[in-house]
């Protein structure tokens, strides 16, 4: 029988004194903050850099910032960037290399510059399944690279349980949330009515308690522990979407020739923003970025995007050539294929796909739509 | 001593006639030895003859200017060359030219028009048995004509 | 993920776009692999492509590739007299089934440049002669002169091999076979219960070879074939070379064919 974590309480007056805390340890501080009608993550130092008292409308297709009646500081769900811009970079430089008179390599060297000590401040539950899921993509091989390694180990995360599911939200159905249970430092519940504002603290490590020692802060009661269930209870029940996971390898492996897939390829752009925005998507490419006389050369690593023409392009062409394949591609490797090429779905139920996507696409209808046809029950299929 | 219709029924194309088949189709043949680079088909002239290649090999070959002979495909032991004997105008439509020394069966493609015409039996299962071999080459034409080699396979 | 410098001590041009490389760690011991191995070649500026290993597992001394120059990687790579330094990362990718089919007729069906990732399997088992029955290659060109390692084939048949080799279309002078290579499967007489196939070549080539090789009775579980998609980090990072549910780099190149065939009846998978 499990015993329940001890739970702690910090006032909203000393939240600042978190930050400190961590800005004294060395720290570079990212969390949510507010540019250009989103919210991005960014750095910040004070609790006055967040998004305070906003929410975010979400739906396919459709995000908007909207003033709440609170003062929330983490009064919404998550925006269109992940802390994946941290765990696997969107440009990296791996080595650098001298080019001799005759084209070839010397000096083969990897960049001297360590990365910043990071502190996440507002990782929700499904973002930390992400991480865990690029870990096993990047780390979980037989050739892990140490630069990868580097930008994982060290980071303090101060994760959030939301108050609020977002309008596009299913980490219910990918059992990724809406509460973390593991891979924090600390986690927040924020408690926020006309005469509190608070937050109930669960300890994650030792590196937590340590810090959290530094602030000010009270032991947790019964009805404050209540009272951070109430709100996880009342998150699960918003889930603005619903995927049915069962067996969907199998479905979809049975389907790959699905009339759906013409139908959603008429309304694809193949613009890639779903893999922009997804915290999983992974992939990159690399490419060599000389000087005019072309005697350095970098090897600079990029995201890319399974949508683009090129990305399957071999000597004699792209094997996915067609709107259709491309978007099936990255619907299967996302519900499907990643099973059995890393042990687990790809999808953690953000829905930042579906909010993102300029047509409003969303792969829970998708799923849907082809499991219902083999049940006789969609028109369309 | 194998006789004629004995080296005529183990020829892979004509398995499964019956003896009495055999009898009418090797009653077409005679056996024949030629020298390596003789040409036994010429594209246009009268088809009356096929061949079934007992030893040797036969190149079947277009000729076009500029270009020279160009071999298209390479005949063995077991294997008929031709059949434009059996389908109007009876013109061959491309060379045939013998390898190396071989030895050959030679049917008067006439001949055995004409006993066809008179026995259905025989027509048809002659018929099904050279259009099954006629797929069997079409389709390795057709891998032929995509030139695998020329544009795919880089990155080796 | 940083490529170790190699220094080009041979090069040798076996066809107009073909040549052959020989390599030597400029520093280190030198790289030992399997036969079906591949490594991702950089050349100074020009970009990193994956090439199979073509050279003699008993002799790793010599990093050998073939290379054909399709594009400015593999153009600049070819280009590489000796004295040029390349970079190299790997081995990589897992290997041909060499080791435990002891007792087999092995039959190497090649196409093109698919020779080139095959010829370590040949010499490994031709080191190994007695341990196998037959030993067949059944290897398919374009042209005469496109042809790969034609001067070793006459080396091979000595110690064993049975080489049967075709051509698309050749001029009169050549005294060979003329046509695809699925014609030399029917030919070449295969006791289906004892023989294992190992494939490499044009994936249109692989699945009519593999059509002949199944309609002459070898089951689908004892051929296996080396794939190919775009392949950019070797490492199962990039996520380019997925075909289904499998990564090319990490859990191919070389598969069974029993494992591939529903994935590749898909198109554009």
């Amino acid at each position: 029988m499990a015993t329940a974590p001890a739970l702690h309480v910090i006032d909203r007056v000393d939240f600042d004194a978190l930050l400190g805390a961590l800005a004294g340890r060395g720290y570079s501080l990212v969390g949510p903050s507010v540019r250009d009608g989103a919210i991005v993550y960014d750095e910040i130092a004070v609790a006055t850099d967040l998004p305070v008292g906003l929410t975010d409308e979400q739906d396919g297709g459709h995000y908007r910032l909207v003033a709440r009646d609170d003062r929330a500081l983490f009064g919404y769900a998550v925006g269109p960037q992940s802390f994946k811009r941290y765990q696997l970079p969107a440009e990296v430089t791996l080595w650098s290399a001298r080019v001799d008179e005759r084209g070839g390599l010397t000096e083969i060297e990897e960049p001297a510059t360590r990365p910043p000590r990071y502190a996440f401040i507002g990782a929700r539950s499904c973002e930390l399944h992400a991480m865990g899921i690029l870990d096993r993509v990047l780390l979980g091989g037989a050739h892990p690279d140490p630069a990868d390694r580097a930008r994982r180990e060290d980071v303090f995360i101060v994760a959030v349980q939301c108050g609020q599911a977002g309008g596009t939200c299913f980490c219910v159905s990918m059992g990724t949330g809406p509460v973390a249970d593991r891979g924090f430092d600390l986690a927040l519940t924020e408690i926020v009515d006309d005469q509190r504002h608070h937050f109930i603290v669960e300890v994650g490590t030792e590196r937590g308690a340590g810090v959290l020692a530094g602030v000010p802060h009270r032991p947790a009661t019964k009805e404050d522990r209540e009272e951070a269930a109430a709100v996880h209870a009342r998150t699960a029940s918003q889930m603005g979407r619903e995927l049915d996971t069962t067996q969907i390898k199998e479905l979809l492996y049975r389907n790959l020739e699905h009339p759906r897939w013409e139908q959603v390829a008429e309304r694809c752009l193949t613009c890639g923003n779903c893999t922009m925005v997804c915290p999983t998507c992974f992939c990159t490419t690399v490419e060599d970025v000389t000087d005019l006389a072309g005697t350095q050369v970098d090897r600079v690593q990029r995201w890319d995007s399974c949508f683009t023409v090129d990305y399957s392009g071999t000597h004699g062409g792209a094997v996915r050539g067609s709107a259709r394949s491309r978007y099936r591609q990255w619907m299967t490797h996302k519900l499907a294929t990643w099973y059995d090429q890393f042990d687990s779905s790809g999808c953690v139920g953000c829905g930042r796909c579906i909010t993102w996507c300029p047509v409003g696409i969303d792969l829970t209808e998708e799923a849907r739509a082809i499991r219902d046809s083999e049940r006789g029950t969609d028109a369309d299929a | 001593m194998r006789t004629l219709e004995d080296v005529v029924a183990g020829a892979p194309l004509l398995a499964g006639l019956s003896r009495s088949h055999l009898g009418l189709i090797a009653g077409c043949g005679r056996n024949q030895r030629v020298d390596g680079g003789i040409y036994l088909l010429r594209e246009g002239e009268p088809a009356d003859r096929f061949f079934l290649i007992r030893e040797g090999a036969v190149a079947l070959e277009i000729h076009s200017p500029g270009r020279g002979a160009i071999i298209i495909e390479t005949l063995h032991p077991g294997e008929m060359v031709g059949w434009s004997w059996l389908f109007a105008p009876y013109r061959w439509q491309l060379d045939g030219r013998t390898v190396e020394p071989t030895a050959l069966v030679a049917f008067d493609g006439a001949c055995l028009r004409g006993k066809c015409e008179a026995d259905h039996e025989l027509g048809y299962q002659l018929m099904s048995r050279f259009a099954a071999n006629l797929v069997q080459r079409l389709q390795a034409t057709r891998l032929q004509l995509l030139d695998v080699y020329g544009n795919d396979r880089a990155l080796r | 993920m940083v490529p170790e410098p190699f220094v080009v001590v041979d090069r040798r041009r076996d066809t107009a776009d073909t040549c052959t490389l020989q390599l030597e760690p400029c520093a280190g011991a030198p790289l030992r692999f399997s036969p079906g191995q591949f490594t991702m070649l950089s050349a100074g500026g020009a970009g990193e492509v994956p090439i199979s290993i073509s050279g003699d597992p008993d002799r790793p001394e010599r990093l050998v590739h073939t290379v054909r120059a399709v594009g400015l990687a593999t153009a600049a790579i070819c280009g590489g007299s000796p004295g040029a330094r390349l970079g190299v990362r790997g081995p990589f990718g897992g290997p041909w089934p060499v080791a435990g089919i002891e007792g087999a007729d092995v039959v190497v069906a090649a196409g093109g440049i698919g020779l080139a990732p095959l010829r370590p399997a040949i010499l490994w088992l031709l080191a190994r002669r007695e341990r196998f029955g037959r030993l067949v290659l059944l290897y398919g060109g374009r042209a005469p002169d496109q042809l790969l390692y034609r001067d070793e084939l006459g080396a091979w048949s000595e110690r064993g091999l049975e080489a049967h080799v075709t051509v698309d279309s050749a001029g009169p002078e050549w005294l060979g076979h003329v046509g695809v290579v699925t014609r030399l499967v029917h030919r070449a007489g295969l006791d289906p219960a004892r023989t294992v196939v190992m494939s490499c070549g044009p994936e249109v080539m692989m699945r009519f070879t593999v059509s002949a090789l199944t309609e002459c009775g070898v089951p689908r579980e004892r051929i296996y074939a080396s794939m190919e998609r775009n392949m950019q980090c070797g490492i199962g990072h990039c996520g380019h070379c997925q075909l289904g549910p499998t990564l090319i780099c990490r859990d191919g190149p070389v598969y069974r064919w029993s494992e591939l065939e529903p994935w590749l009846a898909i198109r554009e998978l």
